[in-house]
């Protein structure tokens, strides 16, 4: 009886020791950016291209990269919600009726979302090589829309769902079309849209791998789609190899405004969805 | 206007058709370039020669791939043994054990860690776990290591492969009908008891399904890997030992991928390579994940 009683603890203990480290290891990780980052902090790093001596340590900051990133991701996340919305909608408002389909193909998007992103972005290469194009922004957003496809159609799969069948119902049975049924739908996820739109939009802006092949690097913003674009992710991953020490630092400066982009669009969607789900049938 | 509608309708279900199957059909045309490019270098040396060579020397034309594969496979393997049972202990607590307040606070923890990109873990790593290793680890098992090694990246890989597991693993826990804890509990069990007999018991193949998940996503992980692995192609033999797993292969030379012959297609190998090892374990999982969901359902 004692033994039963001594394990029931011994567990119970062990439990929350392995809560503890796992949840630790947020704190500790976006602890460690903002103690090191912090002290390299200033106005310039977001407000500046990297001046003449950046690389070895003189002025100026990383604003090329933090639009270059936002260009990328907000390139990528448009073009992959022109193509999602009607996947999504396809696969659950198009094919009633059927039952192997609808799950191949969620089958083919879960795959899809497995593959790593070094693949999409040797992927996105071997496009650009076909089509002859430089490594570039448009480059860049090619690969990465390729990338939050399969997020952004799994999150509206997920939404559409959710909605109850009978307002479907109730829209065909008036004598809607499928499409006309599916707007009737569209406008019931409008909140589920938005956080598919974050949640790629955060995804892209912090991957790199995707990019490294496909969007170059450059010292200036990019003003055309053909230009090399600079990405955060990327900068943070070059100023860290460099060995002078005011640009690691930068390095560390640019890790933590990147946490903090990151961060901001992970809460702003939990409140989303959150607030949104309250209002659910 | 009644055939407007109707035609309306048509075409756009064709053109939603036509988006959906060349989204999906994405698995096929990336295979099947990547493989188009391997080509060349398949024709020189056979998969074999390629998966067992331990010479990497592209200017001689000698890609022999076992290097990186075993540094992938280290690296991978010290993170899911570091990962599991942490991960099985958290999941067990937020479905039985921790009360609703907890759990709030626990989840969306999580779900931030998950949204960390890996350049993030990849400066941590080298600002955190690599002095770890150094001072505190390394020394007691060894005369001297840099801390860039097969068990830094294991860690760090770890803690990134956290949120995906712990995820899973709740859902596979929340599917099992909580009739079958209360019959063990109505017994006498403990309820440490009927967690190890019945929910374990009954959830092992999403135990399994959720390993072979994360397996896949270590095997791609890149940027994070490649800064605190130390990226020596020899393989290693001790976790203190550097790696060079695939995907930081690929990330680390495709500057100079195109001026030596054979390298992109090598390269391109490689990624392949990830890329049907990665499909596989995918496709294992998810269809033991909905066998378990559609149980669920009926």
């Amino acid at each position: 009886m004692k033994r039963r009683k001594f394990e029931e603890l011994f567990f119970r203990v062990l439990m929350i020791l392995a809560t503890v480290i796992v949840a630790g290891s947020f704190f500790v990780i976006v602890g460690t950016i903002f103690i090191k980052g912090f002290r390299y902090m200033n106005l310039d790093m977001i407000t500046k291209t990297p001046g003449g001596g950046f690389y070895i340590g003189k002025e100026g900051g990383v604003l090329n990269a933090i639009v270059g990133s936002a260009y990328v991701a907000g390139g990528a996340t448009l073009l992959g919600l022109l193509i999602s919305i009607p996947v999504a909608i396809f696969i659950n408002l198009y094919m009633n009726g059927k039952k192997l389909w609808p799950n191949v193909l969620r089958l083919c998007y879960d795959v899809l979302f497995g593959i790593p992103s070094i693949v999409y972005g040797a992927f996105g290469f071997l496009i650009m090589v076909y089509f002859g194009l430089r490594a570039s922004l448009l480059g860049g957003i090619i690969a990465v829309t390729l990338l939050v496809i399969p997020i952004m159609v799994r999150a509206l799969d997920e939404v559409i769902r959710t909605v109850p069948g009978e307002l479907r119902d109730a829209a065909l049975s008036l004598g809607a079309t499928r499409w006309e049924m599916a707007k009737v739908v569209l406008r019931q996820i409008r909140p589920g849209i938005l956080t598919a739109i974050l949640l790629s939009f955060g995804r892209a802006i912090g991957d790199v791998a995707s990019v490294l092949f496909t969007a170059g690097f450059s010292d200036n913003v990019p003003t055309s789609l053909h230009q090399p674009a600079a990405t955060l992710p990327l900068a943070i991953f070059f100023q860290l190899g460099s060995a002078v020490d005011e640009v690691q630092g930068r390095g560390y400066a640019s890790a933590l405004i990147l946490t903090i982009i990151v961060l901001i669009i992970t809460i702003l969607s939990g409140i989303l969805s959150k607030k949104f789900s309250k209002y659910k049938v | 206007m009644q055939k407007f509608r109707l035609l309306k309708d048509k075409i756009l279900y064709k053109l939603m058709l036509v988006f959906t199957l060349a989204s999906a059909s994405l698995i096929l045309v990336i295979g099947i370039g990547l493989y188009q490019r391997s080509i060349p270098l398949l024709q020189s040396s056979s998969w074999t020669q390629l998966l067992t060579s331990d010479t990497w020397k592209p200017l001689k034309g000698l890609f022999g791939f076992y290097p990186f594969i075993m540094g992938t496979l280290w690296v991978t393997g010290i993170a899911i043994v570091i990962a599991l049972p942490l991960c099985l202990l958290v999941a067990l607590y937020l479905t039985e054990y921790a009360p609703a307040r907890i759990r709030n606070i626990l989840n969306p923890l999580v779900n931030l860690l998950s949204g960390i990109p890996p350049v993030i873990f990849g400066v941590w790593g080298v600002l955190f776990i690599i002095p770890f290793i150094q001072k505190f680890v390394a020394p007691h098992f060894v005369d001297y290591s840099t801390g860039y090694s097969v068990l830094a990246g294991g860690i760090v890989l770890a803690v990134m492969i956290f949120p995906l597991i712990v995820s899973i693993i709740t859902e596979v826990f929340r599917t099992i009908p909580q009739d079958l804890r209360d019959a063990s509990l109505s017994l006498g069990a403990t309820k440490w008891e009927t967690v190890k007999k019945v929910v374990l018991r009954k959830a092992f193949p999403g135990i399994i399904a959720a390993v072979v998940l994360a397996v896949s996503r270590a095997f791609g992980e890149t940027i994070a890997v490649l800064m605190v692995c130390g990226n020596n192609a020899v393989a290693p033999h001790s976790v203190f030992d550097p790696g060079y797993p695939l995907p930081a292969l690929i990330a680390n030379n495709y500057g100079e991928m195109m001026s030596i012959p054979r390298y992109d297609s090598a390269l391109m190998f490689a990624a392949l390579l990830l890329f049907l090892i990665i499909l596989l374990f995918n496709i294992i999982s998810r269809v033991i994940l909905s066998r378990l969901e559609s149980r669920l359902a009926v």
